[in-house]
């Protein structure tokens, strides 16, 4: 029971810690909660198919299709974080002004919450349709100790979902005047932890060069399977063994994001 | 966009049409065999092979992989190059009994 709780609380953690600081990130905007609650439906339901599909899916591309398809979700969820930061530059202030009284000069809200919908959506459906296999795994093979496995299971979902909850209401905590640097930081984050990810897929997949594997070996001090690990991977991406190109993506999405930030908030000042 | 990605699912379909140069088999979630011996300095290509119904992820922090096999179906994955040493791995859905080493030599 408690090797299962583990393996459902790493996946689901993950999605849990992205809901958190996105749900956070967005306070204020007009009609976000709902977008969010979208989000996490269509990726349930998501999830529910990917797993169905798992075999169809992993055979695409001799083998490697389900890196590709991981690779895929997790650069479309870098991209839309990465826009999520740059629209956010431009309206932190008004949403910081206004966080009480609802955005009301937030115009093109619509647009961030479609991103908002598709960053959660993909979140969950990545590590929900691995939890989803690992349970059907359990009910299939209808051994003793079923039941206790499946309540592992729930513990593990439960015990992810007060972490991300606990990151949210701790992030609300943060005083208004620091509280969109601090999210847009964590996001910043997010997108390039996700960033190294997808390149982990791809060298995994033989579709890109891992360029010197491991570049380091933090395993000894900081290993990925224990709780700080776990929670820094999906925080900030952290890897204990990353190839030179994880780390190549990692600083190159950041450093895109930032320019973006910059650019948008500078463009957004002059238009004033 | 569209055609870099149908170039991206041919690509792999292209280079990598050869076998792979080991195949690692999962039947009631063992592995067989348990220990692979590869030479270090080199990429190889795993064939695993799940004959089991139900899916295992075959799971290695040593080897920075990670990667889920439906049942009854094969998946492939390429891992090195390694220097030499014991790399652990496990079949993390049933970890009690799916245990393994890639030795790199």
């Amino acid at each position: 029971m408690f090797a299962t709780a583990i393996i459902v609380f790493r996946e689901v953690l993950e999605a849990a810690i992205i809901i958190g600081i996105l749900a956070a990130a967005t306070r204020g905007i007009p009609g976000s909660r709902r977008w969010l609650a979208a989000g996490l439906l269509a990726g349930l339901v998501g999830s529910g198919v990917v797993a169905t599909f798992t075999d169809v899916i992993g055979s695409f591309a001799s083998g490697v299709g389900q890196e590709l398809f991981n690779a895929i979700v997790l650069g479309i969820a870098v991209l839309m974080l990465a826009w999520h930061n740059i629209w956010m530059s431009s309206h932190g202030a008004a949403l910081a002004a206004n966080a009480k009284s609802v955005g009301k000069n937030i115009s093109d809200g619509t647009s961030e919450c479609s991103a908002l919908l598709l960053i959660v959506g993909l979140a969950v459906l990545r590590e929900g349709s691995e939890t989803v296999l690992f349970l059907y795994g359990i009910a299939a093979s209808g051994g003793g100790g079923r039941s206790s496995m499946l309540l592992g299971g729930l513990f593990g979902t439960l015990a992810g979902i007060a972490v991300g909850y606990t990151i949210f209401a701790g992030l609300l905590r943060i005083p208004m005047r620091w509280f969109f640097t601090t999210t847009g930081i964590l996001v910043l984050l997010l997108a390039s932890g996700m960033a190294s990810q997808a390149a982990h897929f791809l060298i995994q997949a033989d579709l890109l060069p891992s360029l010197a594997a491991p570049l380091w070996d933090t395993s000894a001090l900081l290993p990925e399977n224990g709780v700080p690990g776990m929670l820094l991977h999906s925080l900030i991406g952290y890897d204990s063994r990353p190839a030179g190109m994880q780390i190549v993506f990692y600083l190159t999405v950041m450093a895109a994001i930032v320019a973006g930030m910059r650019w948008a908030r500078h463009t957004h000042r002059s238009a004033r | 966009m569209k055609r870099v990605l149908l170039a991206a699912l041919l690509l792999p379909a292209v280079a990598h049409a050869a076998d792979a140069d080991y195949t690692l088999v999962i039947k009631n979630h063992r592995f067989q065999p348990t220990e692979i011996a590869i030479p270090a300095g080199r990429k190889i290509k795993l064939l695993i092979d799940n004959q089991d119904a139900t899916p295992e992820e075959f799971d290695s922090y040593t080897l920075n992989r990670e990667k889920v096999v439906a049942g009854h179906s094969n998946a492939t994955i390429f891992i090195g190059p390694l220097t030499p040493g014991r790399y652990t791995f496990s079949g993390e859905f049933h970890a009690d009994t799916a245990q393994g080493a890639v030795i790199a030599q």
